[in-house]
C-alpha cells in the first residue's frame, strides 16, 4: 500500500467538511471519507438550519462553549463562502405563568455570554405579528438566524478541495486498525492509510470509535419530523419562533429558511439508528403544536415533509483526542446545536491535529469560492452576457425555483461534483419548489446522463445503486 | 433586443395556447405563443393513448395526433412562436419578462394576454405522505414523461395512489410494458377520474382499486420496498388497526392537478379558492382588463376537446379586446355554485344576447338528482341527471336574454 495521508476524516457532514476546510489550509495531506453519494447526506441535510444564539445550553458544557463560538464563526464563514443565510434573530415565546422559565433562560444567557432581551407582548408583536394570541412575552436573541446547512457543508467541501484536500464519496468505512503509528482504514471503496484519524461520523460516531478500539459510548437517537411550506408563505414570518425548551429539545419551531421557505418542526421521537421515516403521529403532533406559538399556520401550503436524526451521547458533545488510541481524534454525539457549533468544533479539531505535525499554513489559500450566482441573483445585463456566451443560461430547467441548465451543469462539474439528482438539487435548488421535481426531474436526469456520459437508467436519485429513477428501457422488463 | 409589441401574447403552447392563438389570429390580431418546452403541444405530447378529439374533431386520436392537428395550423399561419421561452413575470399592464436561450432576457408588451400555462400535479410532499422518502415515488405524469418521451420505465412493481386520469392511464401503460400494477388506492369513496378510464385501464387488466383507502407509510431506502395502507373512516383518517402491507418498488401519485398560476403573483388577477384558477367572465377575461385565461390553468378539464373550445373563446375575446372590437358588454351577474355543485364557470356573465355555456363539477357522486339553474327569482333550467360525478365535468347552456339577476347553479338530490 503506497500513500500515507497525514489526516483522514471519517464522515462528510457539517463537522467533517468544516474540519476538512480548516485543515486544508495547512500543508497537510488530507482525505475525507464519506459513505454516501454526496457530503451533507444525513443529519446535515435534515435539521432545522437554525444558527442558535446559545442562551439555552447548560453553562459550562461543550455545547454552550462551541455554540457561542460557532455562532460568530458561522456567520463569517457563510458570508465568505457565499452560502445563503439570514441573521433574523429568534424569539422564545411564553404565556402567562411561564415568566420563571424565561428568567432561567436569561440567567443561562448571561452565563454563556449571549446577548438577549425580554420583550413584552407588544414588543414581540411589533417584530412578529403572527404570534399566538395568548403569548404574553418573549426572549429575543439577535445573534440567531438561519442558514442552509447542506449548502454550507458543500461549500466547505468545495473550498477544501480547491485548497488541495481530497474527498472520497461512497467510501463507507468498515474497519479502522493501527499498524505501528499508521492507521489503516478499510472502506467499501478500498483501503486508505493515515497518521491521524478524525472521527466525524455523525450517526455512526460511536460505531467508528468501536472499530478503532477507542472509547465506547452508548448512543441514543431522536428523530425530528418537519413540514416545509411553499415560499408564498415566507411573507408571514420574520424570525425563528421557539416555544419554551423542554428536556427533549428546543421544541417545535416555526422558522423561515435561508432559501425563502418556511419550516414547522421538529418533533422529538425516540428511535433507532437510520430511522428517518416520518410518522403520522409525529406529523399530527406538529399540526397540534404549531398553533400554540404561531397564529396562522398554513399546513395546506406544505410542499414537502422531511425527517432528521439527532445522535445523542450522554448530555454533551464528545470532542477531543482518544485517551486509548493515540492520534485518534473525535467529534461525536454532535446533536443540536451541532450545526452552529460546527465551525468552532472544526477549529478545535484543527488545532489538535496541526499540533501533531510540523506544519504551517499554505501561502496561497483560497478563501472565496468561484462566482456562484444563480439566475435569480443576476441582474439583466449580467444574465444577458452569460446567455450570449452560453445558451444554457437562457434555458430554465426548474420552473418553480427558476434554475437554468447552466446552473445544473455547473453543479455537476463543481469541485465536489454532483452526480445524482438529489446532489444537484442541494446545490441548485432544482426540484426544491412546489412541483417537487415533477417537471424538472426528468430534465435534470437527462443533463446528468449527458454530462457524465451514463445511460438514463443509471442516473440515481441519491445514495445507493438501486436509487436509479428509470429502472430499464421500455420493452426490456424481465 | 428591444421591446416587442403584440396584440395578443399567449403564455403556453399546449392545446389551450394553440387554440387560443388560432382563434385570435382569425380575428386579425398579431399573435405570439411563448412555450417553455422545445416543441408545441404541451402535455399532449406524452399522452400517447387514444381518447382525444372525439368531440372536437369527431374522430378518436392520440394526444400527439391531436396536438399535431393544431401545431400544423399554427405553423401554417403567421402566428409567431418562441420555444424554450419561460415567462418570468407578468404585470397588470401586460408587460412580460421572458427568458430564452436565443434571446436571453427580453421584455414583451401585449395588448392582451391569454394565460394557457396548464396545470401541475400534486406531489407526495403536498399530501405529507408519511414514511421514508426513497427513490421510487413519482407523480404519474412524471412517470408518463419518462416512459413515453424518454423510453424508460420507472419501476416494475407498482402501487398507484389516487384515481386521477393520469394515474389510471399509467396503470394500463405500465402493465402493457410488463410492470405489475398491484393496487390502486383512492382516499375518496369514488374515483376522481373518468368512468371510461376505470373500465378501460383497471377493470380490463384486473387491477384492483380500493376506495376509501390511503397510504399510512412508505418503507424502504434508498429504494422503496413497499408500503402500508389502511381504510379511512368518515373523517378520512386512516384506521391504523386495519393497516395492511403491500410490497412494491414504485408508487405513482395521481392525487390532483393544480392550475399553475404562480406567474400571477405580480398581477391583481383574482383567483378562485375552489378551482385555483382565475375568476373569469364568459369571454374568459379575468378581473384585470385584457388578461384572459383558458384550459387547465383556468380549471382542470377532463377532456382536451373542452379545452380547445374554451381556448377559442378566450383567444377570440383577447383579439377583440386588443383590436378595440370588444362590444359594450353591459351589466354582469355573478354565477355561484351551491348545494352539491363544487364550482361553476364562468363566475361572471354579461346580460345581453345569445347563449352561454356554464361548466360545473359536483363535489360528490349524485344519482337521480336534478340540476337547477336560477337567475334572480327565475328558474332558467331544471334538468334530471342520472349520475353526476366529480371526475366528469358537466355543462348547461342558457339564454343570456333570460338572465334577470345573479345566477345560482345547484343540485336537488
Amino acid at each position: 500500500m503506497e500513500k500515507v495521508f497525514d489526516v483522514i476524516i471519517i464522515g462528510g457532514g457539517i463537522v467533517g467538511t468544516a474540519t476538512l476546510d480548516r485543515l486544508a489550509k495547512y500543508d497537510l495531506d488530507c482525505l475525507l471519507l464519506e459513505k454516501s453519494d454526496d457530503v451533507a447526506a444525513f443529519s446535515t441535510r435534515a435539521n432545522s438550519g437554525i444558527v442558535h444564539a446559545g442562551y439555552d445550553c447548560e453553562p459550562g458544557t461543550l455545547k454552550a462553549e462551541f455554540n457561542v463560538l460557532g455562532n460568530a464563526l458561522l456567520w463569517k464563514d457563510a458570508q465568505e463562502l457565499g452560502v445563503k443565510h439570514l441573521k433574523c434573530g429568534s424569539i422564545v415565546v411564553a404565556k402567562e405563568g411561564q415568566e420563571d422559565a424565561i428568567a432561567k433562560l436569561v440567567e443561562k444567557a448571561k452565563a454563556n455570554g449571549v446577548e438577549v432581551e425580554v420583550w413584552s407582548r407588544q414588543q414581540t408583536l411589533a417584530f412578529e405579528p403572527n404570534i399566538a394570541d395568548d403569548i404574553t412575552m418573549s426572549l429575543y436573541a439577535k445573534s440567531a438566524g438561519v442558514v442552509s446547512p447542506y449548502q454550507l457543508a458543500i461549500a466547505y467541501a468545495d473550498r477544501a478541495i480547491l485548497n488541495g484536500a481530497k474527498i472520497e464519496l461512497e467510501a463507507e468505512v468498515t474497519a479502522v486498525s493501527k499498524q505501528g503509528e499508521i492507521f489503516e482504514v478499510k472502506t467499501s471503496k478500498g483501503e486508505y492509510r493515515a497518521k491521524v484519524v478524525v472521527n466525524c461520523a455523525g450517526e455512526n460516531g460511536a460505531p467508528v470509535n468501536d472499530m478503532a478500539g477507542a472509547e465506547h459510548y452508548e448512543t441514543t437517537y431522536r428523530r425530528g419530523d418537519y413540514f416545509i411550506l411553499d415560499n408564498t408563505e415566507r411573507k408571514n414570518i420574520n424570525t425563528v419562533i421557539f416555544p419554551l425548551p423542554t428536556k427533549a429539545g428546543k421544541g417545535i419551531l416555526v422558522a423561515p429558511t435561508a432559501d425563502g421557505n418556511v419550516i414547522y418542526g421538529p418533533t422529538a421521537v425516540d428511535t433507532v439508528a437510520d430511522d428517518t421515516a416520518s410518522s403520522l403521529a409525529s406529523l399530527d403532533e406538529i399540526r397540534r403544536n404549531v398553533p400554540l406559538s404561531y397564529k396562522n399556520p398554513t399546513f395546506n401550503k406544505c410542499i414537502r415533509i422531511y425527517s432528521g436524526l439527532r445522535t445523542i451521547i450522554g448530555h454533551d458533545f464528545v470532542i477531543g483526542e482518544s485517551k486509548v488510541v493515540k492520534n485518534f481524534v473525535m467529534a461525536i454525539g454532535i446533536c443540536s446545536p451541532g450545526l452552529t457549533s460546527a465551525p468552532a468544533i472544526a477549529e478545535r479539531l484543527a488545532e489538535l491535529v496541526t499540533a501533531k505535525f510540523a506544519c504551517k499554513k499554505k501561502n496561497d489559500i483560497v478563501e472565496n469560492l468561484p462566482e456562484n450566482k444563480g439566475l435569480l441573483e443576476l441582474d439583466e445585463a449580467e444574465l444577458n452576457s452569460l446567455v450570449q456566451k452560453d445558451e444554457a443560461w437562457g434555458r430554465i430547467v426548474c420552473r418553480c425555483e427558476k434554475v437554468t441548465e447552466a446552473e445544473v451543469v455547473r453543479a455537476i462539474h463543481s469541485p465536489l461534483p454532483a452526480t445524482t439528482v438529489d446532489a444537484v438539487k442541494r446545490r441548485t435548488r432544482a426540484g426544491m419548489g412546489r412541483c417537487q421535481g415533477g417537471f424538472c426531474g426528468p430534465r435534470v436526469m437527462e443533463i446528468i446522463s449527458r454530462e457524465l456520459n451514463i445511460p438514463l437508467d443509471k442516473v440515481r436519485k441519491g445514495n445507493g445503486e438501486d436509487s436509479n429513477i428509470a429502472v430499464c428501457k421500455v420493452g426490456e422488463v424481465e | 433586443m428591444g421591446n416587442l409589441l403584440y396584440d395578443v401574447v399567449i403564455i403556453g403552447g399546449g392545446p389551450a395556447g394553440m387554440a387560443a392563438a388560432l382563434a385570435a389570429r382569425k380575428q386579425g390580431a398579431s399573435c405570439l405563443i411563448l412555450e417553455r418546452d422545445v416543441r408545441l403541444g404541451g402535455i399532449l405530447n406524452q399522452c400517447i393513448h387514444q381518447g382525444f378529439g372525439l368531440h372536437y374533431f369527431g374522430e378518436e386520436m392520440t394526444g400527439p395526433e391531436y396536438a399535431d392537428r393544431f401545431r400544423k395550423l399554427v405553423e401554417a399561419s403567421d402566428i409567431e412562436v418562441m420555444l424554450e421561452s419561460m415567462v418570468l413575470s407578468l404585470t397588470d399592464d401586460k408587460v412580460l419578462t421572458v427568458l430564452s436561450p436565443k434571446l436571453g432576457l427580453c421584455h414583451i408588451k401585449a395588448k392582451a394576454v391569454v394565460l394557457a400555462m396548464g396545470c401541475r400535479e400534486r406531489t407526495a410532499g403536498a399530501i405529507a405522505l408519511p414514511g421514508s422518502r426513497p427513490a421510487g415515488i413519482y407523480t404519474a405524469g412524471m412517470a408518463q414523461k419518462i416512459c413515453n418521451i424518454d423510453g424508460y420505465l420507472v419501476g416494475k412493481e407498482v402501487v398507484i395512489l389516487g384515481s386521477g386520469d393520469i394515474g389510471l392511464i399509467m396503470a394500463r401503460r405500465m402493465t402493457t410494458e410488463g410492470a405489475k400494477v398491484k393496487l390502486v388506492l383512492e382516499l375518496m369513496p369514488f374515483s376522481s377520474g373518468l368512468k371510461r378510464n376505470i373500465v378501460q385501464c383497471l377493470d380490463d387488466y384486473n387491477i384492483p382499486i380500493k376506495f376509501s383507502h390511503t397510504i399510512t407509510r412508505v418503507v424502504g431506502s434508498p429504494r422503496m420496498t413497499g408500503l402500508y395502507y389502511a381504510p379511512v373512516g368518515k373523517d378520512r383518517k386512516p384506521i391504523l388497526e386495519e393497516e395492511q402491507y403491500v410490497s412494491a418498488d414504485t408508487l405513482l401519485l395521481s392525487v390532483g392537478l393544480i392550475p399553475e398560476n404562480d406567474l400571477l403573483g405580480g398581477t391583481k388577477v383574482e383567483l378562485s379558492r375552489i378551482t385555483s384558477g382565475a375568476v373569469v367572465d364568459e369571454n374568459r377575461m379575468t378581473n384585470v382588463d385584457g388578461i384572459f385565461s383558458c384550459g387547465n390553468v383556468l380549471h382542470v378539464h377532463d377532456l382536451v376537446d373542452n379545452v380547445s373550445h374554451e381556448a377559442e373563446i378566450a383567444g377570440e375575446s383577447a383579439a377583440k379586446y386588443a383590436l378595440d372590437k370588444f362590444e359594450n358588454q353591459g351589466e354582469t351577474v355573478t354565477v355561484t355554485a351551491k348545494d352539491g355543485v363544487r364550482y361553476s364557470l364562468p363566475q361572471r356573465i354579461h346580460k345581453g344576447e345569445g347563449k352561454v355555456q356554464i361548466f360545473f363539477r359536483t363535489g360528490d357522486v349524485y344519482k337521480n338528482c336534478r340540476l337547477i339553474v336560477e337567475s334572480g327569482d327565475d328558474l332558467l333550467l331544471s334538468k334530471k341527471c342520472q349520475i353526476l360525478a366529480p371526475g366528469e365535468m358537466g355543462s348547461v347552456i342558457i339564454d343570456k336574454a333570460k338572465i334577470t339577476g345573479d345566477i345560482v347553479v345547484r343540485l336537488e338530490v
